[in-house]
């Protein structure tokens, strides 16, 4: 049996990974990109945004976007208000209509339902729950769409995703210049291609989806040591992220990933390999410590998955994967008290088909849309849905995006990935730098590469270390736009039109009343800065500059 | 998109919210996601030091950096205790082949089986020698610096990592245990004000330093702190500055965005106060992260900082479920020359005899090779206690492999618990019974010279 050299195959993948402080932006490149960057954004900047006319399509209600609401106290800009530094940005398409009549599953029992209105605000909160925030105006055409309309659209999106928007590219480290992104080529480009489907896929949620899944399953390529078994494996949520986890756990069970990450593979009938057997009740759907299992119960369970077998060979690695009947063992186990003739699938079954299930399954699942635990009738409730539904995870996922809790509720930290694609989504920007990848890991989240097989930790995203990574981030997103003492700008601007501008050229993320009032306060004092070289319009445009870092980098701005 | 480990209620035990308990909600619910724990960070400016502080009074960071330099003076020669933990479960039987045993043979091995022609004689014992790569395990032995447990664990041994380790983490094999061993030692002997005594290296509070009455601290080697916009300078940068610490004054009775805002209160607040970095320490530490922790935690202690008891994750991968005749030698090579590398410059700082250092996994391995060339989850493993005081030697014995418990794996001769009842009441003179739950009814051992 040829066994792969595991010291040999984690040298390889650790030797350019995560030594957090290590994977910096090359910033002399990045300076000179900006530059060229901010000349041609001045240029095109006194473009009025008003003589590219918004098309609407026809049997929709023609949506406006309506002024500032949310900040009384700010002037409230027109909609075709030029914003300088950002190249007018196409609106995107409105979503897909949804499914016609709109879906009719009845409501699930018992679940609560949101009847509040449903208007931008609430979009918005939608949008990043079930995506990565709102494309630059794309909130008020969701708004259109109604509750249940706005959530078919993301959810029940269908057919093959279009990628829209500017292509990404990164500096090329051998020969200067730019490149195209070469996932499993280049070691940051894996995380670039994935995060650019984050920003330009017209199917947010299947990509949502597939990161939660990542989160869930834990499979790091620094373990795996080989791109494209994780490629494979994120493919897999995507495509069946949105069916049934019974289903989903049998082809994670099988994944090439994972068979290589809990030594799945060569676990054979004389020797079982307990490491899967482990992870899939202890974290992946019954969880520890209460009572679901024995030591026992994963010895046994270990044996039913004996069988899985793959081909080896340098240097491309793994190639192939397969079930060889010969190791499996064909004996009678023990599992969970029913003896039977398990093989890897019935292991998945019983496992998902416990009574103690449904309880771990909705409770995770919840937590990856909410801040605070549901309360308990509403957890009953989902984990009936869940049932009754077949292990289905799509009409749990709805009700829960359909719950009172994510409208009336607290918000919920953005994960870092989600806070960085959000950025350029609302800018509708692309990816222009390979610094989206070390910088998201320093605030936190490195696609492909969970810190261990439980994934992320949710509820430690912000510390004063993440918090300076995410500014960093926003500054990666400010750089290509950001004005400086020589950018065109109006030389009269009041404090409160400086900040209801800088909010715009982020399509009005929702701040508080409470942070809006600091900025105004800090734009006042920016216009006392003592600076005798700058004309006003410079002083303006750097004062637009910090106050657009500001915005966005607030405590405001990491949730929603 | 949280972990599962966070959904139980095990799962919030062993985050250990220092001087919280668990949150008041229904048992076994997460925290609201995202909003961190309750902590603060502070900047100590003599040592250059970016602290994050769990638990304690609510208090204003000039207080801190008093109590720190008020316990600075007062416990200059104080014992120390350091806690290694080499995450993951080491093999002890490959740490330790029990070459004289009749069951230690290729069959039980196939791929892993030590020929004893290439092992390091171990001192005090021809039932077992050192594995080839242990040179420097080895080298602290027979200086004596070194005293090994060859069997440790607990009766009815827990094979999950997170459950096993939060186990040894709390010092009772109590799932529901909410402070550390080391934490309840400190709320006895610690004080308000100083943080630093329970010193985590790492991003975050081991949960064996977690404590329910007096602040403790965790930092990792403070790096570059500004904040930066493109383009922006002089007192423009200065006005940034002010707006971004402006933001950090808001509050929200909201539980997700008021955690975000006290956080982005510490960051302004760390940017303000943050000085000097960390400087190199002494040379001879291995390249890997348990070598650069110790590093700094050897130069703590040499600066004079008012550490009490501190606690390093090797973040070693030990965990070696399969092709571990490839990683294991590694490993153990770096871990023990971190180890060694530590005990040297805590020799050469001079202040070696008030440092005792204790190193231990969550579980040792099954005896029995799987077929993957590596070892599954077993129950006895080894520890270690290390410093000039110690009397050496092997404590506890080695059960043999010929009587394994129903799961096929090592019995434990020394329970975790009397050792730690054994390094508190001998190193730090402390009341072992108040502090380890059923401590009576645990053996001793004589750790010191």
């Amino acid at each position: 049996m040829p066994r792969p050299s595991r010291s040999a195959k984690k040298r390889k993948a650790r030797k350019p990974v995560c030594r957090k402080t290590t994977v910096k932006p090359k910033r002399a490149s990045n300076k000179r990109a900006a530059k060229k960057q901010r000349a041609a954004a001045r240029c095109r900047a006194p473009v009025k945004r008003a003589a590219r006319r918004r098309t609407t399509p026809k049997k929709r209600p023609v949506v406006r976007r309506p002024p500032s609401t949310t900040h009384p106290s700010l002037p409230s800009l027109p909609a075709d208000t030029p914003v300088p530094g950002l190249p007018p940005v196409d609106t995107p398409p409105p979503p897909p209509p949804p499914p016609d009549p709109p879906p009719s599953d009845p409501p699930p029992a018992g679940v609560h339902r949101y009847n509040g209105p449903f208007g931008i605000e609430q979009a918005t909160r939608l949008l990043w729950r079930a995506g990565f925030g709102p494309r630059r105006g794309e909130a008020a055409h969701y708004a259109a769409l109604g509750l249940d309309g706005a959530v078919a659209a993301l959810t029940r999106a269908s057919g093959a995703a279009q990628l829209i928007g500017p292509e990404p590219y990164a500096q090329n480290p051998d020969g200067g210049g730019y490149e195209p992104i070469q996932p499993g080529v280049r070691f940051e480009h894996d995380h670039l291609h994935w995060m650019d489907r984050m920003v330009r896929s017209t199917q947010p949620f299947v990509e949502r989806m597939a990161l939660l899944w990542h989160d869930w399953f834990g499979v790091s390529d620094d373990n795996v040591g080989q791109y494209t078994l994780l490629a494979r494996h994120i493919d897999l949520f995507r495509a069946h992220g949105r069916g049934s986890f019974r289903d989903l756990a049998r082809l994670v069970m099988q994944d090439g990933a994972m068979l290589v990450r809990l030594d799945g593979v060569f676990s054979q009938r004389h020797r079982p390999n307990e490491n899967f057997a482990r992870e899939l009740m202890e974290l992946f759907t019954l969880g520890p410590d209460r009572g679901a299992y024995t030591e026992r119960d994963i010895r046994e369970a270990a044996r039913g998955l004996t069988g899985w077998s793959g081909d080896f060979h340098q240097p491309n690695g793994w190639a192939h994967f397969y079930f060889d009947a010969q190791w499996h063992d064909t004996t009678t186990k023990r599992i969970f008290g029913v003896v039977d003739d398990y093989d890897p699938d019935d292991v998945v079954d019983a496992c998902v088909t416990h009574q103690l299930h449904p309880s771990f399954f909705v409770l995770k699942l919840w937590s990856a849309f909410v801040a605070t635990p549901p309360p308990a009738d509403q957890r009953v409730a989902l984990e009936r849905l869940y049932i009754e539904r077949g292990h289905a995870v799509l009409p749990v996922v709805e009700a829960i995006l359909k719950h009172p809790a994510v409208y009336e509720g607290p918000p919920l930290v953005k994960s870092p990935v989600v806070y960085a694609a959000g950025l350029l989504r609302a800018l509708g920007s692309g990816i222009q730098t390979i610094g989206w990848t070390g910088i998201t890991a320093n605030a936190g989240q490195r696609l492909h590469y969970p810190p261990n097989i439980s994934g992320w930790r949710e509820d430690r995203w912000l510390d004063t270390s993440t918090l300076h990574a995410r500014w960093e981030l926003a500054g990666l997103a400010l750089d290509p736009h950001a004005l400086d003492g020589s950018s065109p700008y109006p030389a009269q601007e009041t404090p409160a039109e400086a900040v209801a501008m800088a909010l715009r050229f982020w399509d009005d993320p929702p701040l508080r009343g409470d942070t809006v009032e600091i900025l105004v306060e800090t734009a006042g004092r920016l216009a006392q800065v003592a600076d005798g070289n700058l004309p006003p319009q410079g002083r303006n445009a750097l004062r637009q500059t910090i106050l657009r870092h500001l915005v966005i980098a607030s405590p405001d701005g990491q949730v929603c | 998109m949280s972990g599962c480990n966070e959904n139980v209620r095990a799962g919030q035990v062993r985050r250990a919210v220092a001087g919280e308990g668990l949150p008041a909600i229904e048992p076994g619910m997460p925290l609201p996601a995202g909003t961190g724990m309750t902590r603060r960070s502070l900047l100590l400016g003599g040592a250059g030091l970016a602290l994050t502080v769990f638990g304690g009074r609510m208090l204003a960071p000039e207080a801190f950096a008093e109590g720190v330099a008020a316990a600075s003076a007062s416990s200059a020669d104080a014992p120390v205790i350091v806690s290694v933990f080499l995450s993951g479960g080491v093999d002890g039987i490959a740490l330790l082949p029990p070459v004289t045993d009749p069951r230690y043979t290729p069959s039980l091995r196939p791929t892993l089986w030590v020929d004893p022609a290439g092992t390091l004689a171990l001192r005090g014992s021809t039932a077992m020698r050192w594995h080839p790569s242990a040179t420097a395990f080895k080298d602290l032995h027979d200086r004596g610096r070194l005293t090994l447990f060859p069997a440790i664990g607990y009766t009815n041994a827990n094979g999950s990592h997170f459950t096993s380790r939060h186990f040894y983490e709390v010092g009772a094999t109590d799932p529901d245990g909410v402070t550390g061993w080391l934490g309840r030692w400190l709320d006895v002997v610690g004080e308000d004000h100083n943080p630093v005594q329970g010193f985590t290296v790492g991003q975050t509070l081991s949960p064996s330093m977690a404590t329910a009455r007096v602040a403790v601290a965790a930092a990792e080697s403070p790096q570059q702190y500004d904040f930066t916009t493109p383009g922006v300078y002089g007192g423009w940068h200065q006005e940034l500055l002010r707006g971004y610490e402006r933001l950090g004054t808001l509050t929200s009775s909201d539980p997700v965005l008021g955690a975000a805002r006290a956080m982005h209160r510490d960051a302004a607040d760390l940017r303000r106060s943050l000085s000097a970095p960390l400087g190199s320490g002494a040379d001879g530490y291995p390249g890997n992260r348990l070598g650069s922790r110790l590093r700094d935690m050897a130069r703590l202690l040499g600066v004079g900082l008012p550490i009490r008891a501190a606690a390093v994750d090797a973040h070693a991968d030990f965990d070696t479920h399969a092709g571990q005749g490839d990683t294991f030698p590694e490993q153990i090579d770096e871990c023990g020359r971190a180890l060694a590398a530590f005990q040297a410059d805590l020799e050469a700082r001079g202040i070696a005899d008030r440092v005792l250092t204790v190193i231990w996994s969550e579980f040792g391995r099954r005896p029995d090779e799987n077929g993957s060339g590596g070892t599954d989850h077993g129950a006895g493993g080894v520890a270690f206690v290390m410093g000039t005081r110690v009397r050496g030697g092997i404590e506890g014995e080695f059960p043999g492999l010929q009587s394994l418990d129903g799961e096929g794996n090592l019995l434990p001769t020394t329970d975790f618990r009397a050792l730690y009842a054994s390094i508190l009441e001998q190193w730090v003179d402390a009341d072992a019974e108040a502090l380890i739950p059923g401590a009576a009814g645990f053996a001793r051992y004589a750790l010191l010279r």
